[in-house]
């Protein structure tokens, strides 16, 4: 018997440790309590809206605070729209980035300097992107309606999708530059001694290989677009009507809710609104467990 | 043994904790009233805020009380009086049917001063002050008047030369007065508008581009060529914006200024002064005006409220529309007509503390 081992032995660490353990599973514990409690007070806030229109507040296209009438569909398309829109645009940015910093430069100090600006794009504040979609984009926007002959709103479904999939670049961008990073070396060289060119061990070692992380990255992405407010509210335009072309203005439901939530002065009013917050609540729940489900599909592969 | 005991004690304390984050989210209602007595609270309105600034702030200079106005919206300032939190509220629309029934007691609305809400456009190449009349406004914002040379806007403004450019509909994305005063105006002209969409702080809009505030919009109007959208008086002064003058009900064209807003108060106001100035009958009055009332409780002895406190408030709103008028046009907002002074005094009268009138 190692009698070290008995001296180190004490009934303080093993209460320590305990504790410690009993901690984890309290905080962890309260996050799930916080998820479920949102969930539910969301759910009893809308009861008056529920009660007075029922279903057909999914599919209904009027949202008419006079009448006290109200139908999610336009901002429901409008948030779907601009999400993926914003994460079809940014697909190819991320994926660039994310080669470039993972693969080709990996270090240096172009490759810190890349690194470092993508991350503070993640940062800054989506108000001072509204803003600045505002003042030097949708100008931008305007004058290619122009030359394409359409009515020159400048806001609409274009400009805030152009927006989102600027913000939303940096998430998908940094985590797939960290799985490029951690292919192993053995995979790459096996390639490269069979002949393969730069661009083949790409096609068909790294991307493969880190097929299931970039679509978590992506997942991110998409969540974040989901649900941004600030920016998006700038520069869609503002319009509950269901819109018809990618430079007709709409609305999301975060941009309504932010918008409208202050002055809503009437109860079936405010729970509307709360119930709209309650359908984006369980479109992002939706999207993330589809999301998570094609992960699991593509990583079992 | 020693593994129970940690058991036990470990949910000892995060039922504590959690306990403890209960019991803070209490609701003090009411307390804050009774605080220091030298300092009035308000809140609502966000239009009336640079005047309620200016009008506070000299008050203070010659009596030292002190008004703590926050500008959060007039939905936000009726919500804070229903819950009794402040000594005041300020909206730009009187209190809806559901909002009297939550208040429970009766509120008295005294009117404040006079806002106009002016047509404002973006047309470069147009130099001269567009006319309009109540149903070519009507047809704009329902879309049915697509274009700038339309012949009915052709038809009132001859001699100007219209553009080929389409009509950009800029409107409010967020609940606002300025919305109500607006749509309340359309629904009193345009039978058709008054069905649909209606009137309200927010309606559904059946066309055009939506903008948060005031600002939104103006900043929405400058940026878009051939787009119309309603804002408030001083903004689109302060903004050096074109704006058109509207036909009254009287068949004259009005420009919106702060005279002829003062001008529409000038008509017959009801005792509870819950009246919309807009389409009103003065023969040289803006035909987009309307009142801002400060809202407060027609029996003032609640929730621990003291007898001074409550003769503060309304010597302060007795002050606000007698005195504080004086400060109204270098801000651009609109004095009070004597019709709607006299009717606020006897509002103001009947205001009382345990059934006793304050004012003497």
């Amino acid at each position: 018997m190692n009698m070290t081992a008995w001296k180190t032995f004490s009934y303080k660490k093993v209460r320590a440790e305990s504790a410690f353990k009993r901690m984890l599973i309290v905080i962890a514990i309260i996050m799930v309590i916080l998820a479920v409690s949102i969930f539910l007070t969301l759910l009893v806030e809308s009861m008056p809206s529920l009660k007075a229109l029922g279903i057909k507040y999914l599919w209904q296209r009027t949202w008419d605070p006079v009448t006290n009438n109200y139908g999610a569909l336009p901002f429901l398309i409008g948030t779907i729209l601009t999400s993926f829109l914003a994460l079809i645009i940014s697909i190819p940015f991320s994926y660039a980035i994310a080669i470039y910093l993972g693969e080709y430069k990996r270090t240096g100090w172009l490759s810190a300097l890349l690194r470092n600006i993508v991350e503070l794009v993640a940062a800054i504040p989506s108000v001072i992107y509204g803003f600045w979609a505002l003042i030097v984009m949708v100008p931008l926007i305007r004058n290619l309606e122009t030359k394409m002959g359409v009515v020159t709103y400048g806001v609409g479904i274009l400009s805030a999708s152009l927006i989102l999939a600027v913000m939303i670049i940096p998430y998908a961008a940094s985590l797939g530059r960290e799985l490029i990073l951690m292919v192993p070396s053995a995979l790459k060289e096996g390639a490269y001694s069979l002949g393969a060119t730069r661009f083949e061990v790409l096609r068909h070692i790294i991307l493969p290989y880190t097929r299931s992380g970039m679509l978590a990255g992506l997942l991110l992405s998409l969540g974040r677009a989901l649900g941004e407010t600030m920016a998006v509210t700038m520069v869609i335009g503002n319009s509950s009507l269901i819109p018809t072309s990618i430079f007709s203005p709409g609305n999301t439901m975060a941009s309504v809710i932010a918008n409208e939530f202050t002055e809503a002065d009437r109860t079936v009013y405010l729970s509307a609104l709360i119930e709209l917050g309650l359908v984006l609540f369980i479109v992002t729940v939706v999207i993330n467990i589809i999301g998570k489900a094609i992960i699991k599909k593509f990583s079992s592969e | 043994m020693k593994r129970q005991f940690f058991n036990f004690k470990t949910i000892l304390f995060s039922g504590i904790l959690a306990t403890s984050l209960i019991s803070c989210g209490g609701n003090n209602e009411g307390d804050k009233t009774s605080g220091d007595d030298n300092t009035l609270l308000g809140a609502g309105s966000t239009f009336v805020n640079p005047l309620f600034s200016k009008l506070y702030s000299e008050y203070n200079k010659q009596t030292g009380l002190k008004v703590n106005y926050q500008s959060i919206g007039s939905g936000g300032g009726i919500q804070q009086l229903i819950s009794k939190t402040v000594d005041f509220g300020a909206s730009d629309a009187p209190l809806n049917d559901e909002q009297t029934t939550k208040m429970a007691a009766e509120a008295v609305h005294i009117p404040m001063c006079a806002g106009a809400v002016v047509l404002s456009y973006n047309l470069a190449d147009v130099k001269d002050t567009l006319k309009f009349t109540p149903d070519v406004i009507a047809g704009m914002f329902q879309g049915t008047i697509k274009t700038w040379n339309d012949p009915a806007i052709a038809a009132i403004n001859k001699g100007v030369k219209l553009p080929n450019t389409p009509i950009v509909i800029a409107h409010r994305s967020d609940g606002s007065g300025t919305t109500n005063i607006f749509t309340t105006y359309l629904s009193k002209v345009n039978a058709e508008w008054a069905v649909k969409p209606g009137k309200g702080s927010a309606i559904n809009w059946p066309s055009g581009l939506g903008a948060k505030g005031n600002e939104g919009v103006a900043g929405l109007i400058k940026q878009t060529p051939g787009a119309i959208g309603y804002i408030e008086l001083a903004y689109a002064l302060q903004n050096k914006m074109a704006f058109g003058s509207i036909q009254n009900k009287g068949g004259q064209f009005i420009l919106p200024s702060v005279a002829s807003t003062s001008a529409a108060g000038n008509i017959q106001i009801p005792a509870d002064a819950k009246i919309s100035l807009t389409n009103t009958e003065a023969a040289d009055g803006y035909p987009i005006s309307g009142f801002t009332w400060a809202l407060l409780y027609k029996e003032q002895k609640y929730n621990n409220r003291s007898e001074a406190r409550a003769t503060k408030l309304v010597n302060l709103l007795w002050w606000n529309i007698h005195e504080g008028q004086q400060y109204c046009e270098g801000l651009n907002y609109a004095k009070l007509s004597p019709a709607a002074v006299s009717v606020g005094e006897t509002l103001l009268k009947s205001v009382t503390y345990d059934g006793k009138p304050l004012l003497k």
